[in-house]
């Protein structure tokens, strides 16, 4: 890495100048960073520039993009480099592919996580697999990013969580940020790739504050990091589920149980070694996916574990997911289909004989 | 006529060695010495080769699963596109493509692609990448696609994309009449692909697609305009592919022998032997010459094939990726 390597595998590291920043804030500060850095760089997505003055032409960044993410950006970079596309997923899917096949770094927002399913084709059958069935003769540097995640109302067809569909995907990276130190270092991370990269944020994670170091880094794609250290048993997170567990951890502690938090960071590759260093200490563990449980990165999780860390085991792995069915919009009934750190709490001591 | 005597030799030469290279291909698939599934394009020679005629390796093209054509009028080596078929480590992908994915990106093919549609924004992208570069005068994009294509959501996509972005794209619609057994005249909803052109606010042509004269003026105008900067053009060129879908379907099953003898009566190459005589623009000495050199390149190719290595196992994990922390080689 040519930039400094922040300490990934412990969590930002206080002894460095920095402050605390809003998630988004910093997904913008990078992803501006980054277009500055190459020129190759440029984002595509709907409503990027926010409409256009009739008149001049202009872009008007009444949004700043769907969530604010980008505020700003297409009046310092232009239309050409923050380039507004028509609702046309697929289309402009296939060519920020093209685009990527010829030369160029796309970054593309495709708004709600769950429009991947109307570009689908053109991220499994030509970004996925264009470098592999051309024999090696080509690479798709591409970045993607959504918005995942339960919780805000956004009812069955904007609150998916469903990156194991992608993670299944031979040619995809996938990485789940998990608050802004996390972002950072990640979307640099994605944008730098050779490879095409998914970086799905958590609805819930947007307007959360934590301390990012000025300095620029990236986080290497497939680490995972130990969110706090503990002995009793291993709490297993990914994007917002990372948050829920360190709530946990804070409730377990007060009776008296000291839960280790891995935060995955990245779903393909991942980190198995941190999974099984951690079991091997702990001899229990518990994994938190908002993502339904069926073919789930916590079925997958739990798959090396058994495989890898069976003889290490005191209890069977346990899952603590969301159900086998759509999100719903009620709020409660919302609530009650994401994993809560209640839920997680529930399960540890259950698994450890502890009512 | 307004074509250079390098470029009606490059236009014969080109036109041959598709149909020879179809033939043969076929041949040696039904001989089993091919891998898997070959789709053949004989018949259907002038649309790539009067397009391609006004294109460099700097110019992209994205193609379909019948995309030997397109492969060969864009300067692909036969010995390797035949290795590749063969499911060769010589072949242009090592033999991890076949013959529905054939690519060479230093000629500016961006590949064969087997889901039907899903290049054409691979050649918008392509024609973006110029624009953003500001090289649109010297690279533009060219979509090839069939009349079954032209009934996808993401063509449709593509092309408002191209026409809002301006950019420098030809969408080349060679519309051979069936996608897969299916008559366009059930399929389409329009008398002529093209005119859905003008509802994306571009020109859209008919061509005769066994005349590669007629394709030949027509995608130098379009192409001329996407290198001009004044955005896409979409061009319908209605053609014939004399063979099956597939290397072993039947075409007796779904086509009449009546429409099959009409368009051999017009075939493109004919057609441009009858043309090039008449108007003494080449001679039948010149017309010979080029044919045997292109048998001698197909018993090449096919020698090649035959005797080339297979890939080794090891290859099998090979550039899923540029670079992947923990390769899975699949867990035993």
């Amino acid at each position: 890495m040519t930039t400094s390597q922040a300490n990934n595998s412990t969590g930002p590291g206080y002894d460095v100048a920095g402050s605390e920043k809003r998630f988004r804030d910093v997904f913008r500060d990078t992803l501006r960073a980054e277009m500055i850095r190459d020129e190759d760089v440029f984002l595509m997505g709907e409503d990027i520039s926010g409409g256009f003055d009739k008149d001049t032409k202009e872009p008007l960044d009444a949004w700043g993009g769907p969530f604010a993410a980008t505020k700003g950006l297409v009046q310092e970079f232009g239309s050409d480099r923050i380039r507004d596309a028509p609702i046309s997923e697929a289309g402009f899917v296939g060519a920020a592919v093209g685009s990527a096949l010829t030369g160029l770094r796309p970054v593309v927002d495709l708004m709600y996580f769950d429009f991947v399913t109307v570009a689908f084709d053109q991220l499994l059958s030509n970004a996925a697999k264009s470098r592999y069935m051309f024999g090696g003769q080509t690479k798709v540097p591409m970045t993607l990013f959504a918005r995942s995640g339960a919780g805000t109302g956004h009812a069955a067809q904007h609150s998916e969580s469903f990156y194991s569909m992608l993670a299944h995907i031979p040619g995809l990276k996938v990485v789940v940020p998990s608050d802004p130190y996390s972002v950072k270092g990640l979307l640099a991370a994605a944008i730098r790739d050779d490879d095409p990269v998914f970086v799905v944020n958590d609805k819930k994670l947007i307007n959360l504050t934590g301390f990012v170091p000025d300095e620029e880094y990236t986080i290497e794609l497939g680490k995972g990091r130990y969110m706090q250290r503990g002995d009793d048993v291993t709490l297993v997170g990914m994007s917002y589920t990372s948050i829920a567990c360190q709530k946990a951890a804070e409730q377990l502690a007060e009776v008296g149980i000291s839960a280790e938090v891995i935060d995955m960071m990245s779903l393909s590759p991942f980190d198995e070694d941190i999974l099984i260093e951690s079991v091997q200490k702990t001899n229990n563990v518990v994994i938190v996916d908002e993502d339904t449980p069926r073919a789930s990165m916590a079925s997958e999780f739990a798959a090396v574990i058994a495989d890898k860390a069976f003889d290490y085991l005191d209890a069977p792995i346990k899952r603590v997911t969301a159900p086998h069915s759509p999100v719903p919009y009620n709020r409660g009934l919302e609530m009650a289909f994401m994993p809560q750190p209640e839920d997680i709490v529930g399960t540890v001591k259950n698994m450890l004989g502890r009512e | 006529m307004d074509i250079s005597k390098e470029k009606l030799e490059w236009i014969y030469t080109t036109m041959y060695r598709i149909r020879r290279f179809e033939e043969t291909m076929l041949e040696q698939t039904l001989k089993g010495n091919s891998m898997g599934v070959a789709h053949t394009s004989d018949g259907q020679e002038a649309p790539p080769t009067g397009i391609c005629a006004h294109l460099t390796d700097k110019d992209w093209i994205g193609s379909t699963h019948r995309g030997h054509g397109h492969c060969i009028s864009k300067g692909l080596d036969t010995d390797k596109m035949m290795a590749e078929v063969f499911g060769k480590a010589t072949g242009q992908c090592g033999g991890k493509g076949g013959s529905m994915h054939i690519s060479d990106f230093s000629k500016g093919m961006l590949g064969a692609n087997g889901i039907v549609g899903a290049s054409i924004p691979l050649a918008v992208g392509a024609a973006l990448t110029s624009k953003y570069k500001g090289t649109e005068s010297e690279s533009v994009g060219v979509a090839f696609f069939g009349d079954g294509a032209s009934s996808q959501g993401v063509l449709h996509e593509a092309m408002n994309l191209a026409s809002v972005w301006k950019l420098p794209v030809i969408f080349a619609c060679e519309n051979n009449g069936y996608a897969e057994a299916t008559p366009s005249w059930y399929a389409v909803s329009a008398e002529d692909i093209s005119s859905r052109a003008e509802g994306y606010g571009m020109p859209g042509v008919v061509v005769d697609g066994m005349d590669v004269f007629a394709v030949y003026d027509a995608a130098g105008e379009a192409i001329s305009r996407a290198r001009a900067g004044e955005g896409p053009t979409f061009l319908e060129m209605k053609t014939y592919r004399y063979h099956g879908h597939f290397h072993a379907d039947d075409t007796s099953k779904y086509r009449k022998p009546e429409e099959e003898a009409y368009y051999k009566e017009k075939d493109a190459i004919k057609h441009f032997e009858s043309t090039v005589l008449k108007q003494k623009l080449m001679t039948e000495k010149q017309l010979k010459g080029i044919r045997d050199d292109i048998e001698k390149e197909m018993l090449q190719a096919v020698d090649f094939a035959l005797t080339s290595p297979m890939p080794e196992v090891s290859t099998l994990y090979d550039d899923v990726y540029v670079n992947y922390s923990n390769p899975i080689q699949g867990l035993r």
